[in-house]
């Protein structure tokens, strides 16, 4: 292999994200066409998903699905934001060098576990305990919203963990040497120092909490119906295209592509923001 | 004193929450390992869906997510490669990066209707390929991120001094560099690989799920993750338990590689 | 050694210090008087634990656990004029109180992320100041004891990240002066600065002098010979030699001392 060859073919593979990523905008796009002409931006606002009984039409909007999205989502960041922090300032500031280890191996082990567990655990386990303490059925925007929080924990964790130690320790016991408390230090010195890094973390989540499928899947009900309270069971995007896209034909479907590219746009900008704005990757 | 106070406060909760996440760890960890191992025999691993076990799906699964590894291993390394070999931080380096880079958090049930829209409806048919490009989809990114920032960790005097002994460009990059980040590249797709191996949505209407055993990625192909989601939600208690032992499995693979990646990373350095 | 006619504000007594995870101790038995309203340099080659005797007096150590100290380090209470030790201090709030009586700065300059009059505020505020006329107050002497307002004085809302290293550092010493506290630890204050910063900050440090007992660990020996008024030599964690500066760098009495101070090693 000449040396000319080996730099093209590695430019190739290089520029192979930013086709994929042109390239599902634009195969989502164009299969999203048939409901987008139809439908237009109201899609956004329309309650209805309704076929007709030919199969051939009906009325599909994507208010319930994305309405359920967002609520989950923001249950779950609800949840997730002050218990990540409060993981990684134990992390970074108060647990004992020995301690350390075995909680950060174990947080990230928690990351690791494939989302399809906590949906199942969740549905078998954590769901009958929101309908005892709570109520409702179980499953439902809460459950949903908790279990997705339980995923993203750790993830949110270690960025911010990381982030957090940035910080130097010589700024540190700048600090603690004018008097201040740990949680002083914490507030002041440590959070400022990192403070991209700690909302970048925050977005990334959101961005992961948006797209995820499975966990969602078991857990939020899967009805396409606006939740009255925070127990009832909805839809979110992800599921929605999770049980039915394959069965989804013509019109339908190409709202579900709609409803994918949706997903797909938000959750690049969202990323994008985190990435470049706040955590800044660019070595 | 208040602020005495408020430290102890914010210093127990923050210690509150770690254990709440370790606590959550085990809890799911301990629910598995009850619920599953209950289910766990030898006829497990030696039938297939069919006759209640799951050795077609483990099969299934490997063989899409080796397969994906395949294809997805030589794109990303090489692109890592160029990203921090050749790219000479110039603007369209640091976009593509940055593109990689957000592609590795692109929903994946995104990436799924994707490949159902190139691999799938054309054909007529769920198809074991598409679940292999799909996962592939998911691993070259992150395989690009960890390769990159690999390389990055690489002295920039091996490579000048490769180049001084009248190593070509090309030979340094492979023969030292390459070589010298070896570990941690390794490392980088071993996790790659335990993420994708655990992936469901992107195969849910890619590969779709296949009762039988099947070694034909033409058509539709068994996955174990695909199947613990339809069997979780049958009814009857044998389908639930199956699901379960397939679970712990899953988790269990998924969890030893981690571990192994980890032991790795760390007896090397 | 010659007749002290000196106040002491601090005296180590028979100190050990032992790092967690380490075996030996890393001072052993020292023995050390710190007087009031004078400089007091500590040197000694990399390693002798001058930082980490430094590092005992306003207990900085605790912040990583398991750390051992053996001894006493007396403080002068200015109340009562007695002297207590400050190795007896278990309770947080006393050893915040301990940290806002002896300040200390670090070998770089390590301004907080956040404005130049909020450095200032920081401790005073840390310490229950609330009232604006005041905090102003006291920042702009803090800032002018520091020879530092003229160059802040138009800027000191802007970040304190924008101002050059020497000014950092005086900016830093400014934050510590503004708690008025009775002794100042100097963790080689220049070492990361360039000559004409150096001598902005040791003009500085003979000025402070007037109101607060210095204590500063230097590597550069015309630094120790120009500031101080006392010299401690120290050498694997032992003090070999204290005593008045010029009697150190002119006529020191152990053999090794000399040693050190003609650079024959270290």
């Amino acid at each position: 292999m000449g040396a000319n060859l080996f730099r093209n073919l590695s430019f190739f593979s290089a520029t192979l994200s930013f086709f994929l990523l042109v390239g599902i905008f634009a195969v989502l796009f164009t299969y999203a066409q048939q409901s987008m002409q139809e439908f237009g931006f109201d899609f956004l606002l329309t309650e209805e998903w309704e076929a007709d009984e030919d199969d051939e039409g009906g009325i599909f909007g994507g208010y319930i699905p994305i309405i359920g999205t967002l609520l989950s989502t923001l249950i779950a960041m609800t949840i997730a934001t002050p218990l990540a922090m409060g993981i990684a300032i134990f992390l970074t500031e108060i647990a004992h060098d020995k301690i350390v280890k075995p909680f950060s191996i174990a947080i990230e082990l928690l990351a690791a576990i494939p989302s399809i567990i906590y949906g199942m655990w969740g549905l078998f386990y954590f769901a009958p305990i929101v309908q005892l303490t709570i109520g409702g059925n179980g499953v439902g925007l809460l459950t949903a919203g908790i279990v997705l929080a339980i995923m993203v924990i750790p993830y949110m964790a270690a960025i911010t963990r990381d982030s957090m130690n940035t910080t130097p320790d010589v700024l540190k016991e700048s600090a603690y040497a004018m008097g201040a408390t740990k949680f002083e230090v914490i507030k002041d010195v440590v959070m400022p120092y990192s403070k991209g890094g700690i909302i970048g973390s925050i977005i990334l989540s959101l961005g992961r909490a948006l797209g995820e499928t499975m966990a969602v899947a078991f857990l939020i009900g899967s009805i396409m119906s606006i939740p009255k309270s925070i127990t009832d069971p909805t839809t979110s995007i992800p599921v929605l295209l999770a049980n039915n896209f394959a069965e989804a034909q013509d019109l339908e479907i190409s709202s579900m592509y709609y409803l994918a590219l949706i997903l797909f746009v938000v959750s690049f900008a969202i990323i994008s923001v985190a990435k470049f704005y706040f955590l800044g990757r660019n070595k | 004193m208040n602020r005495l106070v408020l430290n102890k406060v914010v210093l127990v909760l923050s210690t509150l929450s770690a254990f709440i996440g370790i606590g959550f760890l085990f809890w799911i960890l301990i629910t598995l390992a009850y619920k599953g191992m209950a289910g766990l025999s030898f006829s497990l691993f030696t039938k297939d869906l069919v006759e209640g076990g799951i050795r077609n799906l483990l099969v299934g699964q490997f063989t899409m997510a080796l397969m994906a590894t395949a294809i997805a291993v030589p794109l990303g390394v090489m692109a890592g490669i160029y990203l921090r070999e050749y790219g000479e931080e110039s603007k369209m380096t640091s976009v593509i990066r940055n593109l990689s880079d957000v592609m590795t958090s692109a929903p994946s049930i995104v990436i799924g209707v994707f490949v159902f829209a190139l691999l799938v409806e054309p054909f007529g048919t769920f198809n074991g390929w598409a679940g292999v490009v799909a996962l592939a989809i998911m691993m070259v990114p992150i395989i690009i991120g960890t390769t990159d920032n690999m390389l990055a960790l690489v002295p920039k005097e091996l490579r000048e001094a490769g180049i001084a002994l009248g190593g070509s460009k090309k030979q340094v990059i492979l023969q030292i560099v390459l070589k010298a980040a070896k570990v941690g590249v390794t490392t980088g797709i071993l996790l790659s690989f335990a993420r994708i191996i655990g992936e469901t949505a992107p195969l849910l209407f890619t590969s779709a799920n296949n009762q039988f055993f099947s070694m034909d990625l033409t058509d539709q192909f068994p996955s174990l993750t695909v199947s613990i989601y339809n069997l979780a939600t049958y009814p009857d208690e044998a389908s639930r338990q199956l699901a379960w032992s397939a679970a712990f499995v899953l988790t269990a693979i998924v969890l030893f590689i981690n571990l192994v990646g980890r032991y790795v990373t760390r007896h090397k350095q | 050694m010659e007749k002290q006619d000196f106040k002491a504000v601090m005296e180590v007594k028979d100190l050990f210090f032992t790092y967690p995870g380490v075996s030996e101790p890393t001072l052993k038995k020292n023995n050390l008087t710190i007087y009031k309203n004078k400089i007091t340099a500590l040197i000694g080659p990399s390693g002798c634990g001058k930082s980490t005797l430094l590092r005992a007096m306003n207990r900085i150590h605790d912040l990583y656990p398991g750390c051992e100290y053996k001894g006493k380090i007396d403080f002068l209470n200015p109340q009562s004029g007695k002297m207590e030790n400050l190795l007896e201090l278990r309770k947080e709030n006393e050893l915040i109180g301990l940290r806002q009586r002896v300040g200390m700065i670090f070998q770089r300059p390590t301004p907080f992320p956040m404005s130049i009059y909020d450095n200032v505020a920081y401790g005073l505020k840390l310490s229950g100041l609330k009232n604006k006329s005041e905090l102003d107050g006291r920042v702009e002497k803090a800032l002018k004891d520091a020879a530092i307002w003229k160059e802040a004085k138009d800027r000191l809302k802007d970040s304190a990240l924008g101002l050059s290293g020497g000014q950092q550092q005086r900016l830093c010493i400014a934050r510590s002066v503004a708690l008025k506290p009775e002794v100042l630890l100097f963790d080689e204050p220049t070492s990361a600065l360039d000559p004409i910063s150096t001598s902005a900050i040791e003009e500085l440090i003979t000025e402070l002098k007037k109101d607060i007992t210095v204590v500063i660990v230097t590597h550069n020996m015309q630094q120790a010979s120009r500031l101080s008024d006392y010299t401690t030599f120290m050498y694997l964690g032992d003090i070999i030699e204290f005593n008045k500066t010029e009697k150190i760098f002119v006529n020191p009495s152990v053999k090794l001392t000399e040693e050190y101070i003609t650079g024959r090693f270290g």
